[in-house]
């Protein structure tokens, strides 16, 4: 839903996104939230990354059942007396490629399918255009579910590829409408008089000049296939002994965690996924203050005097 | 009116698409799923006469090419027969009659509440940037990362498990028949909060976020600008200048989100054993029930495309510039 939809910012922010390069520093400057988005996701990849270097089994069995955290197990141990942390920090790998790849996936789709059919114009846009709104009206967690359920996937393959296909449409249908408003401008126009090939102005000319997007877009569905490969593992599809966070949750929920109140047991993988997702979530927000100086200025316009703070209003604006 | 037709136009387009899939679904499967089927209804009850036809057709298979077969799926779609479903004992269009009011109640009242409340809330905070408000940010979006079936297992453990408040899981009390009176409907409303409260939570902080950025974009336009000049009283400036052009994206985002929120609903009825559809969809893809699976995958596509027409249509009157388009 973070997703800039919204037509009528889309003209605005484009000059914007577009003239000026972005510099690193001084957007990380103006804007703590992707700061704090950026650290979470970095802790997670760093996790997933090196962490099974610290751990021997993620699933290793011990006769120590069902302890609640303690000193010795920080986040107590499960029904079969697997360690929770062990499993949370084993999980985190195959869960963030889940996400990542899905969303990389989906995001070359959405950048051929709406760049390409934007800049291409005519029939072939009109069609890719249908074709993108129809997928994007078509229930896609269902979709992807019923899909699965017929399937049997086993492993993580078929569900990346699952997910990604099922989730490009709406990416592609801001990268279209930003393709459409850029076509005509001068720079396209200079190199097309100059006789440039297509392709190059597309990867040279017009790409670059939507990065921002297609960054915001890849996010929005890095955290959309997490959250959807979670619920399937839940729901038991997929590989149920794969570790995954989502998969953690099933067998807790399976074994009976809540009746015997094990809350330890489901819990932190829950949490985990929730915080990647709230750090993805902000540096996305991080993006659109970015993009769109007008959502930065909350500080700004409050000490910056304006014409209208003479006159009485009632309550002030 | 051409850009009512147009609409309708796409829709029928994306009916199509759905049914579809819908078609393509069981050649995933190897052998021939109408045999297979039969062979799983003939295991618990005796079938329906002429039902191995019914089968061949929804599952594509039997004599004549995939046009031929494309056909008579279409036809057999178009009677709303789906066949029989194994794992419930009933005829498929039953299960879903019998599911479908639960669903349709609960999702559509969750998600109308959170759309008023989230919009409400971020209009609020775009408008009086209210540091109270602000602070909601981050809390909402953290519910919004949730995965709906953590929440509602969070809610379950707490509310159920640990204070006894509220019922853990059933759409109402299993002794109670269905009828129109106080009992029945008390115990129904009881049974809806935790799964109503999931929806509404982790959909709240999407709204929220989109009409709290709108207005604070819509707030700079010169127009809004102009009528405080004019001496316009603040709360109309902000109801009828301000929020009434920053709700537009919303409204968009609303059609697309009810396809998003029949998907979550799905897991969350899993978790409280509520049974609408996406409880017996998950029924039909434990069992391998396919004719079920294939009934209910057409409903609920179904029903996302008429909600999004249904808003579409509106937002054709909420702005009128679209209908020029």
């Amino acid at each position: 839903m973070s997703l800039p939809i919204d037509h009528g910012a889309e003209s605005s922010s484009v000059e914007l996104g577009g003239r000026r390069p972005l510099r690193g520093w001084r957007v990380l400057r103006r804007s703590p939230r992707m700061v704090v988005g950026l650290c979470i996701v970095l802790f997670f990849v760093l996790v997933a990354l090196y962490g099974t270097f610290f751990i021997h089994d993620g699933n290793a069995l011990s006769s120590n059942i069902l302890k609640a955290p303690s000193a010795h197990e920080w986040l107590g141990t499960t029904q079969l007396g697997q360690n929770v942390l062990t499993q949370l920090i084993a999980s985190a790998g195959p869960t963030l490629l889940v996400g990542f790849a899905a969303g990389l996936l989906a995001t070359v789709l959405a950048v051929v399918v709406g760049i390409g059919g934007g800049f291409l114009g005519g029939r072939s846009d009109d069609l890719l255009n249908l074709f993108t709104n129809v997928v994007l009206v078509i229930p896609a967690v269902p979709l992807i579910i019923v899909v699965s359920g017929f399937l049997k996937a086993g492993g993580i393959g078929p569900i990346i590829v699952i997910i990604a296909f099922t989730s490009w449409a709406g990416v592609s249908r801001v990268l279209r409408g930003l393709t459409l408003s850029m076509r005509n401008r001068d720079f396209i126009a200079a190199s097309k008089l100059s006789g440039e090939r297509t392709w190059r102005i597309v990867i040279v000319e017009l790409l670059p000049n939507t990065v921002a997007f297609v960054i915001s877009g890849f996010i929005f569905t890095v955290i959309f296939a997490i959250l959807t490969q979670a619920g399937l593992a839940f729901l038991g599809l997929g590989d149920v002994n794969a570790l995954t966070w989502g998969n953690m949750i099933y067998w807790a929920q399976v074994d009976g965690a809540l009746e015997v109140h094990a809350w330890w047991w489901f819990v932190p993988p829950g949490l985990c996924i929730a915080v990647l997702g709230t750090g993805l979530a902000l540096v996305n927000f991080g993006l659109d203050e970015v993009l769109n100086p007008r959502l930065r200025s909350l500080r700004a316009i409050r000490k910056k005097p304006s014409v209208f703070d003479d006159i009485p209003l009632g309550e002030a604006p | 009116m051409k850009y009512f037709a147009r609409k309708c136009g796409f829709y029928v387009v994306a009916l199509w698409g759905a049914l579809t899939i819908n078609f393509f679904l069981p050649r995933l499967l190897p052998g021939n799923p109408a045999q297979i089927m039969m062979g799983k209804i003939e295991e618990t009850s005796t079938p329906p006469p002429g039902e191995y036809k019914i089968l061949e057709h929804l599952m594509g298979v039997g004599q004549g090419n995939i046009f031929s077969h494309y056909w008579s799926y279409l036809v057999q779609v178009s009677h709303l027969n789906f066949g029989y479903s194994f794992s419930q004992g009933l005829p498929v269009i039953r299960v879903i009659y019998q599911a479908l009011p639960w669903t349709l109640v609960l999702v559509g009242t969750a998600t109308v509440l959170s759309f008023i409340i989230g919009t409400t809330l971020g209009a609020l905070a775009g408008w009086t940037r209210n540091r109270w408000l602000e602070a909601l940010v981050p809390v909402t979006t953290f519910l919004t990362s949730t995965p709906y079936f953590f929440l509602a297992l969070i809610l379950v453990y707490y509310f159920g498990f640990i204070l006894h408040w509220l019922p853990l899981s059933g759409d109402s009390d299993p002794l109670l028949l269905p009828a129109w009176n106080w009992t029945f409907f008390s115990s129904a409303l009881e049974h809806a909060i935790l799964p109503a409260s999931t929806l509404i939570l982790v959909q709240l902080g999407g709204w929220m976020m989109s009409m709290r950025n709108m207005t604070l974009t819509t707030l700079s336009e010169d127009y809004v600008w102009a009528a405080e000049a004019k001496g316009i009283k603040s709360r109309r400036v902000m109801i009828g200048y301000a929020a009434r052009n920053a709700i537009l994206p919303s409204v968009t985002n609303f059609a697309i989100s009810i396809g998003m929120v029949v998907g979550g609903s799905i897991l969350m009825e899993l978790v409280f054993s509520y049974q609408g559809i996406g409880y017996y969809l998950i029924q039909a893809v434990e069992n391998d029930d396919y004719s079920l699976i294939q009934g209910i995958f057409f409903f609920i596509s179904i029903a996302v495309l008429m909600a999004n027409f249904i808003v579409d249509m509106m937002y054709g009157f909420i702005d009128p510039r679209t209908r020029q388009a």
